[in-house]
């Protein structure tokens, strides 16, 4: 009896106990709960933020549901009060027409104020990367215009260091998508879409297309290693040293629909990137961003 | 691909065992059929009888049953899907199968499963709850009716003929080009959809005519029952949003079939284009299948709480709100399409608006229920079961809308997991309800409670333990339309739960198969024609309705207007006042809409191989029924007295 009362007294600590400990202690299982870049924290923020305002409104909701279904139901002497022809309340429905308006509000400016925030690069004063991805069928193609190497379905990053990606499709549109450091973006034929990341520490991060793109689409996943600077640059030396290079109709074998695995390549036809882009550059150029 | 030139091997598909099972299940089901109709000497009854019905109850029946078939066949390849997915690395569908799967499953539980059901509510409650003798266009609603049948059955063909379409529920460009799907797969997408979408916009018009024109006197719109008014605004969102459907897909099929370039790769092409222009329906459709779900929910909570709704007004306006709205959040679809972040700012602004109406909806639900009498009969149970489950599916609609958060979420396994919650728990359970309230109306029967509880238990539990253990995937970074993933990802433990949860559902979905076949022998019968203790027009009729509907109109002096003649009228004497009646002037019977029907889905069947003379002749055939049409001239008939007091009679209702 003693016990019994004593655990539900306390069951609702034990709940959120159990909830931290879920979070705390498999956190890593959950890559957009563990973010490891400033873009992919302040989602996450957002995503708690968001989660907590809405528990505010749910959570009261389901207790007042179950009050009233349990207060209310009909049977034999149920002595609580029975109004049926009352039916209207101005002050009522003002009160909930008042808190959602209320939650959105509060919510909707956050959002607005996040949203324009993320598009600039996460950090201002150090010179970024440039990584140019083309996604294929079904695989991922990465080429860095400043050191002229290229990699498939893996890339190397240089911790702490803002990495912009410039994305783009030479097959169905797809999505690129790398939880830890941050939300996605879509890869478009003929659009050359941007989306900074950035690591804050070394580690492996794992990423896939998240945009259906036929038979393949489950096999496209890829890493993304973040490494000090320095071996960073000792690895795309060695990239340089060991990689065959990519040539035109390398490009074209790539591109035929299959997975492939990770790859390296000392050097790409220069423009490559460009060349896909106009390619399928269709749009008339007003309607691109 | 290309004109003709199919061999029989590309003509039926082959190779795999699922699908010969299958081919051997439909010829045996389809034998057995025409056996027993032939052998009970049933084919003119089911042609006089049914198949050229302009009867709104029947054509409701018909919609349901076909919704009913349609939620199997969905819900067949959703426990296929969850049974390729309990565990890394399985082998029981391959990539291809598994495309095509989630497409089906997708494109059936939305156009096949979900929009026949509510055309099922409308056609089968409507009429008799604005005391009406049918709606606007009885013939034009058989002609809806067999569009959408016949457009349901091409798109099934595909399983076994052809080959079914594999580039997901809303055919994005450029997957969906010739160029990445060459073979008829996608064709049968687009001619489905189309054939039974051109019913649909007409139903929509059907009913907002229905509802304006039709109502009994003295009902005026704001003594309407509250489903009433959910019909207009999703009849409403019809009507705008259907044709934006119709344009793109046939934008689509232009660019596959003679090689346009509206959304391909090259050429001028703009795939974003399509993607904006299917969302544009695309969200607006789910706020026309969701609308009537509330409608429901509104007329079941005031009979079982025996209270009248609260805040009537505000429930009126909350819908029309939602119908505009809905219009206008379209872009949360792809908030990482690279719109601006002004763009995106305003889609999520918008998006988070619609959660105010509907918020205030589910308050007025609540406070309906406090200080009433609540009953738990089966209606009542998925009524009080779906506050939850939409709640929370709502709240996570919120997060959803959050743009920069959901650059985390989008095509994650989070987004599955909130809209088949606010699907399952919103419409699948809304419709559930309402067919469990309006069965003894349907049929003079009710269904057995018993199993019905099992089903109910069955279908809740499973929910929760299939679609909760998503949300935590989508946190995990599992994408959706993949049919395999690894063991080292740790997504096996969660996703073998939903598995689980997922044949629970299934398991609660056979029990209501039984229970109908039980309660079909044992149920009780319903003498009174209100079972429920109901309040609205429907209710004051005999169980089934008798084919004209009401002997005579009744005269509306105010909302909940049956509810209103019982608190005045003595019990003994309800419904037994002698009576003058008049003849009715009903709708005669045609089988033109069957037939007109049939020559769509030749055409349908004809484009979709590209053999164009064949399509030709369809829509050849299609015309001609139209003018077969024009030249009929005695399309009414009369009802005399006599039959009437025979009818009313036989029916207990005069004295
Ligand atoms: C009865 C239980 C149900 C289960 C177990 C279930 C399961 C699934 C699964 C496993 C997927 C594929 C996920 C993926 O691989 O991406 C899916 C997709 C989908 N489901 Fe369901 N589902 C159910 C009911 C419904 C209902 C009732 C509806 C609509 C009214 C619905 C609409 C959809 C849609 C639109 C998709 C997306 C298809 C696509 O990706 O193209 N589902 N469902
Ligand atoms: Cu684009
Ligand atoms: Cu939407």
């Amino acid at each position: 009896m003693k016990l019994r009362k004593f655990f539900m007294r306390s069951k609702p600590f034990l709940v959120a106990g159990l909830f931290v400990f879920f979070l705390a202690g498999c956190r890593s299982q959950f890559p957009v709960l563990d973010p490891q870049g400033p873009v992919g924290k302040s989602e996450y923020q957002l995503i708690v933020f968001s989660a907590i305002l809405i528990a505010v409104i749910v959570v009261p909701v389901l207790l007042i549901l179950v009050y009233i279904v349990y207060r209310y139901r009909a049977h034999l002497g149920n002595n609580a009060p029975y109004t049926p022809e009352w039916a209207d309340s101005k002050l009522l429905e003002t009160v909930w027409w008042g808190i959602p308006i209320l939650i959105v509000g509060v919510l909707g400016w956050y959002t607005v104020n996040t949203t324009f925030l993320l598009v600039k690069p996460p950090v201002k004063d150090v010179k970024p990367l440039t990584i140019q991805v083309i996604s294929l069928d079904w695989k991922w193609l990465f080429q860095y215009p400043d050191q002229q190497i290229a990699t498939v379905n893996y890339c190397e990053i240089p911790e702490g260091m803002p990495v912009q990606f410039v994305l783009t499709s030479d097959a169905p549109m797809n999505s690129f998508w790398v939880p830890q450091l941050g939300g996605q973006e879509y890869s478009m034929p003929g659009m050359a879409m941007r989306l900074w990341l950035q690591a804050d520490k070394t580690g492996d991060y794992a990423g896939s297309g998240a945009n259906f793109t036929g038979r393949g689409f489950a096999h496209m996943r890829f890493q993304v290693l973040a490494r000090p600077q320095s071996s960073f640059n000792a690895w795309v030396d060695q990239i340089k040293k060991t990689s065959p290079p990519l040539t035109q109709a390398g490009y074209q074998q790539l591109k035929k629909p299959g997975v492939a695995d990770h790859m390296s390549y000392s050097a790409y036809p220069p423009g490559l990137f460009n060349d896909v882009v106009n390619k399928n550059r269709n749009h008339p150029s007003s309607w691109r961003r | 691909m290309g004109n003709g030139n199919l061999t029989a091997s590309h003509f039926f598909v082959t190779g795999d065992p699922l699908i010969y099972s299958a081919d051997a299940a439909i010829i045996l089901s389809v034998l057995s059929i025409l056996f027993f109709l032939t052998r009970c000497h049933k084919w003119g009854w089911l042609w006089r009888e049914w198949i050229t019905s302009v009867d709104h109850k029947k054509i409701g029946i018909m919609y349901m049953i076909a919704a009913m078939l349609m939620l199997f066949r969905g819900g067949v390849d959703a426990l296929l899907m969850r049974t390729q997915l309990a565990l890394p690395n399985l082998q029981f569908l391959r990539a291809q199968h598994y495309d095509e799967i989630f497409t089906t499953h997708g494109t059936i539980m939305i156009l096949f499963m979900a929009m026949p059901l509510m055309f099922a509510l409308f056609n089968i409650v409507v009429p008799l709850q604005i005391g009406a003798r049918d709606v606007a266009y009885p013939f034009l609603n058989a002609v809806s009716f067999w569009l959408f049948f016949f457009g349901a059955m091409l798109f099934n063909l595909s399983f076994v003929i052809g080959g079914s379409p594999d580039a997901g529920w809303l055919a994005y460009p450029p997957l969906s080009e010739t160029a990445f799907s060459p073979g008829p797969g996608e064709n049968f997408y687009i001619w489905g959809i189309q054939i039974s979408g051109i019913g649909s916009l007409a139903t929509g018009i059907n009913f907002v005519a229905t509802i304006l024109k039709m109502r009994a006197p003295g009902m005026k719109l704001m003594r309407m029952p509250l489903f009433a008014w959910s019909v207009l605004s999703s009849s409403i969102v019809i009507i705008f949003a259907f044709p934006v459907l119709t344009i793109t897909l046939a934008l689509l099929f232009i660019d596959r079939f003679a090689g346009a370039h509206f959304f391909g790769m090259t050429g001028g092409a703009n795939p974003m284009m399509y993607v904006n222009l299917i969302w544009m329906w695309g969200h607006p459709e789910v706020y026309i299948v969701v609308l009537p779900a509330f409608g429901v929910f509104s007329e079941v909570v005031s009979t079982f709480a025996k209270k009248r709704i609260f805040g009537y007004k505000s429930m009126v306006f909350s819908m029309l709100i939602i119908s505009v709205l809905s219009f206008f959040t379209w872009v949360h679809h792809f908030f990482t399409m690279g719109a601006g972040a002004d763009v995106n700012a305003f889609f999520a602004v918008t998006t988070m608006a619609i959660a105010i109406p509907t918020g205030v909806k589910v308050f007025n639900w609540l406070f309906t229920l406090y200080r009433g009498r609540i009953t738990m009969a089966s209606p009542m149970l998925w009524t009080i079961s779906f506050i939850p489950a939409f709640v929370v599916g709502g709240a996570t609609g919120v997060m959803l809308a959050v743009a920069p958060a959901d650059y985390q979420y989008h095509n994650s396994y989070f987004l599955i997991a909130h809209f088949h919650q606010v699907l399952i728990g919103g419409v699948v359970f809304g419709y559930f309800a309402g067919l469990y309230y309006w069965w003894p109306k349907m049929f003079g029967f009710q269904l057995d409670e018993r199993l019905g509880k099992w089903a109910f238990w069955l279908w809740n539990i499973g929910f929760y333990v299939c679609f909760m253990p998503q949300y935590a995937l989508g946190f995990m970074g599992m994408t959706r339309r993949v049919y395999t993933y690894g063991w080292d990802l740790g997504w096996a433990p969660l996703n073998f739960v939903s598995t689980v949860g997922a044949f629970l559902m299934g398991a609660g979905f056979v029990f209501q198969v039984w229970q109908i076949l039980y309660s079909i022998r044992h149920g009780r019968r319903d003498l009174t024609g209100d079972p429920w203790n109901g309040r609205t027009l429907e209710w004051s009729m005999p169980s089934p309705a008798p084919y004209y509907n009401f002997a005579q109109i009744p005269q509306v002096k105010d909302r909940d207007a049956w509810w209103m003649e019982k608190q005045q009228m003595p019990e003994e004497g309800r419904g037994n006042t002698a009576v003058k009646y008049e003849p009715i002037h009903m709708p005669k019977n045609s089988g033109i809409p069957f037939v007109m029907a049939v020559f769509w889905f030749i055409a349908g069947f004809g484009f979709t191989f590209h053999w164009i003379a064949l399509g030709i002749a369809g829509l050849a055939g299609v015309g001609m029924s139209l003018l077969a049409r024009s030249f009929q001239y005695k399309m009414e008939y009369e009802i005399p007295v006599e039959e009437i007091q025979r009818v009313e009679a036989s029916m207990g209702r005069i004295g």
